[in-house]
Formats: C-alpha cells, structure tokens, sequence
C-alpha cells in the first residue's frame, strides 16, 4: 500500500489538515479510485490538469498509468504548468 | 501624395526605388528592397536592431528617412562577409556562441564591424560603451563582447 | 530513461550551432520577414483607458475608405465554450484569452484591443483605425495589488468569487485565488526560534523584453484551410489556441514556426494569430499583422508585481526553524498570475521543517500577466532570500555557511511535498565559497551579495525523428522553436548516440502537420525533454540499422553491435557504417527512420547560486554591477557555451529587474514608459563579464543527466543585489527596482536616522 500525502489545499479541503494515508493501487489510476471511496469528489480535483503527481519524488504532469509501488510515496500537487 | 524617386547605393550596388516621405530606411530595406536581415525591435532608435553602416558612420535604419539615402553609401547585414569566408565578426559570433535568439545579431554585427574599422584595438570598456545602442535580451552581452575582442585579434593576426 | 555514466564524444563539447551562419548572415526569417502575394497589412486599435465598458463601436466610415479589405471587433470572435488549455508554465482560460484577444463589454487595461482592420497598405490600415468611432464609460481602475484587494477597490470581474477559501466568498472581488502550502506548525518553530525576522517587500510589473515584437502572417483558404506563419514558443501550442479561439479543426491550420527573436515565457500565447486568420478570412487575402514596441509593452503580458512578507526564524547555531509568507501577484486583466510557484519555491533550496506560505492571485488593470522566465520564482526569492541575509547578519554567521546549513540536499522534503532526488544546492555554495571572487577585497562603498534560487524545470510531450540519409548524415526533425542554442544541443544528442560527429546531423524544427505534438520551448524542457526523445527516436534507428546489418550479414541480430558510427559483427570483425547500411536500404525494408513521441518526466530540479558585488554612488544613488558570478546544477551541460549563455542572460534579466525595470502608470492608469527608451533594460556598457561556473549533478532521470538551466539564473538576481547593498551602505531595500532616485532617498533617509539617533 503507497503512502500517499494530501497536503497544503488539499488536505484542508478534503481531510481537515494534511495527512498521510495508505492507499491500495498499482498506479496513479487505481490510486485515484481508491482515495474516491474514502473522500468523494477528490477524483476530479486529481485528475484536472491543474494538478501533477509526485511518485517517490518525480514529478508527473499527467500521470495516469505510472506505476505506484507498495512502498512508494505519493504527493498531489499544482502542476506548475497548471498554476494558470 | 507622389512617391520620391531615391538613387542610392546599397551593399556595393546601385539600387533605386521610390518612397513615401515618412517612410525610413528600415522600411524601404526590409519591405520594397526585400532585406529582411536588418531588424526592427523598437522603430525608435533604443534596440539597435535596424543598424546599418551609412558612409561609414553607424545608423539606425528605423530612425533615417529613405530620402536621405540619395546618394549615399548604404551597408547592411546582407553586405558583410563574402559568399566563401564570413566576416571575422561573424565568424567569432558563432565561435563563442554569442548569440542566442540571433535576433539582435545583425545589429551588433553591422555595429562591430563598424567600430573595428575605425578602431582595431578597442578595449573591453570601448566595446561596451559603442555597443550600447544595440539591446540584447538573451546573452547578457558577455560573449557578445568576448567575441568582438576575438575578432580584433583576429583582424590583427590578417593582413587587411 | 535513466541516467547512466558514460564516456561522451560529442556532449560536452562545443561545436558551432547548426542555425549560425544563417543567423550571422541576416538570412533567418523571423515572423515578420515573411510576405505573400497580394498581402494586406493589419493593424490593431488599441483601448486608450485602463478600465471602461464598451457602448458602442462603429466602424462604418473605416469600412468605406477605399483600400480597406477587413474591419473585425470582438462581436466577430464567438465566444469559445469555456475550457482549459495547457502552454508550458500556464494554463489558458480560453474565454479569458477571447475576450484579451478582442474587448467585448469591457476593456480591461490600457492597450486592450477593441477592433482590427486590414488594408492592402498599412498607412492604409492606421488610417482606418482612426475612422472607427468608440464610445467608451470610463470606470475608476487599479492597479496596485494591494489596493486591488481592499474591499471598497474597483471591481474588474462582478462574477469573480475567490477560489481557494472557506467558506466560499458571497461577494465577487479582485481576488481570484488564495493557495497555500505548508507543513509541520509553525507556531511550534517560532517558539524554537532565537531570532525572527520580519519584513515586507514589494516588486513592480516587468516585461519578457524580448527584442522581437510579435509578428504573424495568415492565410485563410475559402475551403477553411488555413496556414499561420509566426514567431512563438511553440507552434502546437499556437495551432491549439487558434483552432479553440475560431472554432476550427486542427488538421485544418498549418502553423509554420519562424525564428523566434526571445520569448522568455512571453511568447507561449496569441495576440495576433486570431485576429490575422479573421482578418484573412473576411478579406479573402493573406494578412500580416506585426506589433510596434509600444504595442508590446502596452498590450502583452508582463510579469506579475507584488507584495510580500516574510518572517523567518532562526536558532542560535544557525538552524531555520520556520516560515511563515504570504505573497500577493498581480494577475492582470483576468485570473491566472504565476504565485503558485512563488509559494512553492521561494523556501525550497532549504529543509525547513515547519512552513506556512500563502499566495494571492489577484486582478488588476494591466495586461493579463504572462509567463517570465521562472515565472514567479524570483519575487518570492527575493522576500525570502533578503529575510535570510538579515539573519545571517544577525546570528554572525557567513551568509554561504548559514544557507549551506539549512539546504535541502538528496532526500529532504521539499516545501511543496515529494522529496528530493540528487540536487545540487551544496554544491553550488561550497563552490561559490571557494571561488577567487568571494574572497576577492572590496573597496569603499562597495558590497557583496549572496543568493540562491530554485526552479523545478517541467518535462512534457516532445516528439523527434531520426532520418538516415544515403551518404550517411541524418536528419533529424524536431517541434520546438530554437530560442538559445536547442538545435546544436538536440543534434549533439543524436550525434552522440550514433556515434557520429554532431556536423553530420542537421536539426530542422518542422510546422505541425509535419511531426506529433510538442509542449512549447520553455519552463528550461527543450534539451531535457525532446533531449529525451532524440535519444529514443536515434535508438530507434540505431535498432533498426542493426537489424538491416544482420540481414545483409545473414546473422541474428543479436550478433550485431553498435559502435563508432557502425554496426559491429560482435563474434568476428565485419562492420557497416551507416551510409554503407543507408545504401542497401532499399533493398532491405526501405529507408531508415527512427522515431519517438514521448510525455518526459523526471526533470530534475535545478539549484544556483550567485555573487554580485556593486559600488553604490553616494551622490547619484546610482548602483555599478562591478562584478557577477554565477554558479549552478547544470545535471550535465550538452553544449557549456549555451548552457553558459543561459546563466549570463538570465543573470542580466535579473540586473536590470532589480535597477530599473518596472511599469509606470500615469493617474489614467495608462502606460507612461511603453518604449524601450523609459523602459530601462541592461546594454552591454551596464554590465561587466558575467562568470558562470557550471556544476554538473546527473540528472537520474535523463540518459545524459540533463536538467533544464534556463529559468534558475533570474531568480537570485535581485536578492543578491540588494544584500550587496546593504553590504555597501547599510541600507535595505525592499522596494524593486532599485532605480537611483529611491536607492538616493534610502540612503538620504538613512543618514538622518542615523543623524537623529
Ligand atoms: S528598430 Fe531601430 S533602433 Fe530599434
Ligand atoms: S540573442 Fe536574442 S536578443 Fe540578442
């Protein structure tokens, strides 16, 4: 299970203050589903394109298939070509 | 309003158009004579970008009225260098990278040679101050300025 | 692809870029070197006010004048259906872009067109514009930021609600968005402190400066083909806005890249192209459309001012334990200011454990802001990186030893969350400790500053592909504008992986019907990105040059090898270069052709740090720049001439930020200096030599170790200034640009706190 951060906005918006969450899913795809379950209507803050996703440090603009490892630490946040 | 008839001389040829009066070098080179290597970036005459060399003396071609041109000696981009060697000042540009977009170039080019004709041995601060009428954006002018110290080592080295 | 360490032949080194001569010679077409048989020209009319609602225009008479092809107002261009379109480092709102292309209602800032007109001259054409009748209600207008942002400021968007707060705002103002980023408590770090300290600062709005107007030629076909012929950051990304903004198909628009004469962010969106294609299409004639400098100053969009305020706190031996910032950016006329990145990367060359940083994004009555190298970047660097000096100076610490302690390095956390991988924070200050210039002495009323930046550098799409020629040169074909030496890097790459020298390899940027889709040059992608796709586009021929050689050898292909320009038989000595293989091609499949079209990921952060000493002329205020240096993480330089240029530009760029650029505004909210004569940018006489130390920590994720090197250097610029002027004098400035008037007032000001005192 990836350890997955909603941090800064999206922390306060969805879980009250950053937290740090495990989360089941093979890649970004899944991951995204899963955290559906847990906080409804975070999917279409995550998939827009004014986000990008952190997977053990590297930054994807448009992730979707990348690969999540059990390990691996994930982090949500502004694509930087997206800060509109 | 009827159009002047202007007989002048351009890059060693004879060359004649005709011109409205308001109408500068910079328009008639680029737009009725097709010499688009001369640039404009302000039409003001604060870039630098339009330089040409006119009876020796540096101009702004954005700053001189096409009528003034009769008679004279015009050089631009296009008249430096030889279809085999590129100038000297070219040629260093290139070497030492000094330029990025290239859109400024032209200018400084036209602008160097000019003072290396008048001046063979100019020093870093000569070059700075008769290089102050052409902006560049890109390169923060250091390799500008090194390759015009190249290029009058260069020109030194040659038998003119 | 990884990073993987290597032993190179062409990367690293310094061939001549493959663009040169054609640009040494005048012979480069940019955008507005282009002309077409029967050609009209354009011109734009122009808003006067900073902030009214549109009446009425008439047109009429500009219609009759005889040589007048095509008149268009905003009532021409239907509004898109709202969406979002990606350009490098922004995001385009594609109604906000249609009502900035052509005022509808309202106009928004001083410059904002209201209507176009093409004639078969352009006296013709400036003529016309004189003719169209506008009636215009003025509104009260602002433009400060953080007058923007009182209650009872004039409001430029009645259905605008701050995006970003809770709960949801009743009332629309100028505030479009509020975003945080932060982590631990801060509370909790500013009672670890030893010291905290506190200041405000303020930035005025800049221009890219770019020497190339916008330009643009367009033809518009009666079957609804068009072409656009254009200078700009990217001609997909052109294609794309078009298409969106007209309600076109993409096969249906050929965007043909010109040079580009600088862009600097500013050039990744439309002013002119729309307006061209609807002026030709109304005509039925080519139209070229060019801007004057005062055009560009008054109408594109310039970079963010703002207000900060950072409060830092330290311990005792040197270790930050917090920060709390909020920075406010001007947006322009519609929403979409880059403080995103402010708030994200003015603390991130450093672990600090307990952060809170704020961002505002607000409108205002300027032109909507545009992309600046590093956009954001270097007014959040210069609150945080200024806060920093005055607490070095206040601990007693060396400024390098004090940042160097609380550097983020491999494995620390950045501020906006994932951890870093290697970056080279460190390395760049123990490099500038031990450079001669630090040590250097000083003489009166002469300082020294030091400071650092950060800038993520992005990835994205880039496509390549690898031609194999007859005679063994290739072709490489490649998407993105060559702003600063691309070409000669991308060919280098290619040269390298071929094992050829990069001469034989000649790079052409195609128009967009000719290659797949690529991100625009900028947020420092192209040598990282399309880098990234060049290498896999010439595996690809590589792969299949082996192939072709095992066939002619009648081997398996796994008995082939590739080294040296040729493919090697590995259990015996036979070998075919790649023009023998090119050769036989035909007999053996047809001609070689590699590709690749990729979504990069994995630029690596890049990390500088700079030095600047000036002398400080009591009598004038004026600040000398009397010597430069700057140091920065590379990854791995593919051409040092350029990656050097890189560094010496953007260092310049910051120069004149800090000393005199800014946008001055009359009482009217119009443009006072809209002309390079009042809009002060460096020239060569401003400057001494720019020395650039380049440090090379691989980037894991580029087969080469690439990171991006273009934005970093402008981020430091005006904080290391204005340390070394305080160093000089002991005076602080905060307020940019440090223009000799205000930099005489604070020292005059100074003597007689002193004096008083
Ligand atoms: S175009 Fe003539 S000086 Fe700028
Ligand atoms: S090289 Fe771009 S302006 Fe000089």
């Amino acid at each position: 299970m990836a350890r997955v951060v909603l941090s800064g906005d999206l922390g306060r918006r969805f879980a009250g203050g950053e937290v740090e969450i495990r989360v089941s899913g093979s890649n970004v795809l899944r991951l995204i589903k899963a955290l559906e379950e847990r906080y409804p209507g975070i999917a279409d803050v995550l998939e827009s394109d004014a986000m990008a996703v952190a997977i053990d440090g590297i930054v994807y603009q448009d992730a979707m298939l990348e690969d999540v490892g059990e390990e691996s630490e994930v982090y949500f946040l502004p694509a930087i070509r997206g800060g509109r | 309003m009827a159009k002047s008839h202007v007989s002048t001389t351009v890059n060693g040829d004879p060359v004649e158009f005709l011109c409205d009066a308001p109408e500068t070098m910079l328009d008639v080179l680029r737009n009725t004579l097709g010499l688009t290597g001369t640039k404009e970036g302000c039409g003001t005459g604060d870039c630098g970008a339009c330089s040409i060399i006119v009876d020796g003396r540096v101009v702004c071609g954005c700053l001189m009225l096409a009528v003034e041109a009769t008679g004279k000696q015009v050089t631009t981009i296009e008249g430096i260098g030889a279809p085999d060697r590129l100038h000297p000042v070219q040629q260093a540009f290139l070497e030492d990278a000094a330029l990025q977009c290239g859109f400024c170039t032209p200018g400084f080019i036209v602008a160097a040679k000019a003072l290396l004709d008048r001046n063979p041995d100019p020093s870093e601060t000569e070059i700075r101050y008769w290089l102050a009428g052409n902006l560049c954006r890109c390169t923060g002018y250091d390799k500008i300025v090194r390759a015009v110290q190249h290029a009058a080592a260069e020109m030194k080295g040659q038998p003119a | 692809m990884t990073y993987e360490p290597k032993n190179l032949r062409v990367v690293g080194t310094r061939p001549i870029r493959h663009d040169g001569a054609d640009k040494v010679t005048g012979r480069a077409n940019y955008a507005s070197d282009f002309t077409l048989p029967g050609m009209l020209w354009g011109r734009v009319l122009r808003s006067p006010h900073a902030h009214t609602r549109v009446i009425s225009i008439n047109t009429d008479k500009a219609r009759a004048l005889p040589g007048v092809k095509a008149v268009i107002t905003g009532a021409d261009l239907t509004l898109p259906p709202p969406g979002i379109t990606q350009a490098g480092e922004s995001a385009i709102n594609t109604q906000h872009l249609a009502k900035n292309l052509l005022a509808r209602d309202k106009v928004f800032y001083d410059g904002h067109p209201v209507a176009a007109v093409a004639a078969i001259s352009e006296a013709i054409a400036q003529q016309a514009l004189g003719l169209i009748e506008v009636v215009y209600e003025v509104l009260p207008h602002v433009i400060d930021v953080d007058e923007a942002m009182r209650d009872d400021a004039p409001l430029l968007h009645d259905d605008l609600f701050t995006e970003g707060v809770e709960p949801k705002p009743e009332k629309p103002s100028n505030i479009a968005k509020r975003i945080f980023v932060g982590k631990g408590d801060i509370a909790k770090g500013f009672a670890e402190a030893d010291i905290v300290i506190e200041r405000s600062f303020t930035t005025k709005a800049v221009h890219q400066g770019y020497i190339e107007p916008q330009g643009v030629v367009a033809n518009y076909a009666e079957d609804g083909q068009a072409m656009v012929w254009c200078s700009s950051q990217g001609q997909f990304l052109i294609r794309d806005l078009c298409i969106t903004m007209l309600g076109m198909e993409a096969s249906s628009l050929k965007v043909i890249p010109a040079e580009i004469g600088g862009g600097f962010g500013g050039k990744t969106t439309v002013y002119l192209e729309p307006l061209a294609l609807m002026l030709s299409k109304a005509a039925g004639r080519p139209v070229k459309l060019t801007m004057t400098r005062g055009e560009v100053l008054r109408a594109t969009g310039p970079h963010s001012g703002s207000s900060m305020t950072a409060k830092i706190g330290a311990m005792k031996d040197g270790t930050i334990t917090t920060a709390e910032v909020v920075i406010k950016f001007q947006a322009g006329a519609f929403p979409g200011s880059p403080v995103g990145a402010a708030v994200m990367f003015c603390s991130a060359p450093y672990d600090i454990p307990n952060l809170s940083i704020t961002g505002y994004d607000v409108v205002v009555n300027i032109p909507k802001i545009h992309a600046y190298r590093a956009p954001g970047a270097p007014n959040g660097a210069f609150a945080f990186e200024t806060v920093l000096d005055e607490l070095a100076r206040e601990l007693k610490m060396d400024p390098i030893d004090f940042r160097a302690k609380n550097s983020a390095v491999e494995g620390s956390k950045s501020p906006y969350g994932p951890t870093h991988g290697p970056i080279g924070g460190i390395e760049c200050l123990s490099s500038a400790k031990n450079h001669p210039h630090y040590k250097a002495n000083l003489g009166p009323n002469q300082g020294r500053g030091v400071a650092s930046g950060f800038w993520i550098n992005i990835g994205g799409q880039s496509a390549a592909t690898v031609v194999v020629n007859r005679d063994g040169t290739i072709s490489l074909v490649e998407g993105c504008p060559d702003i600063g030496g691309t070409r000669a890097s991308l060919a280098m790459m290619c040269a390298e992986v071929l094992g050829i020298v990069a001469e034989k390899v000649r790079p052409s940027i195609v128009d967009t019907t000719a290659i797949a889709f690529n991100d625009v040059t900028g947020g420092s992608r192209v040598t990282f990105a399309t880098g990234i796709a060049v290498v896999q586009a010439t595996e690809d021929a590589v792969r299949q040059m082996r192939e072709r050689a095992a066939k002619m050898w009648d081997i398996e292909v796994d008995q082939v090898g590739w080294r040296d320009g040729a493919a090697q038989e590995l259990n015996g000595n036979r070998s075919l270069t790649i023009s023998q293989i090119a050769q036989k091609a035909a007999k053996t499949g047809g001609q070689i052709m590699g590709h690749a079209s990729i979504n990069a990921h994995g630029a690596g952060p890049s990390l500088t740090t700079h030095l600047c000493d000036v002398e400080v002329d009591r009598e004038t205020g004026k600040i000398t720049i009397l010597r430069y240096t700057t140091f920065q993480d590379a990854g791995k330089a593919v051409h040092p001439s350029y990656v050097e240029g890189q560094m010496q530009g953007g260092a310049a760029q910051g120069i004149g930020w800090a000393l005199n650029e800014e946008y001055i505004h009359d009482a009217q909210g119009r443009l006072e200096n809209a002309g390079f004569l009042d809009y002060r940018m460096p020239v060569a006489s401003d400057l001494p030599m720019i020395d650039a130390v380049i440090i090379e920590v691989p980037n894991p994720n580029h087969p080469f170790g690439v990171r991006g090197v273009g934005e970093a250097p402008i981020v430091p610029p005006l904080a290391a200034i204005a340390n070394a002027i305080y160093d000089a004098t002991g005076v602080r400035m905060r307020d940019l640009p440090f223009s000799p008037p205000k930099v005489l007032a604070a020292l005059e000001a100074a003597g007689k706190a002193k004096a008083n005192g």
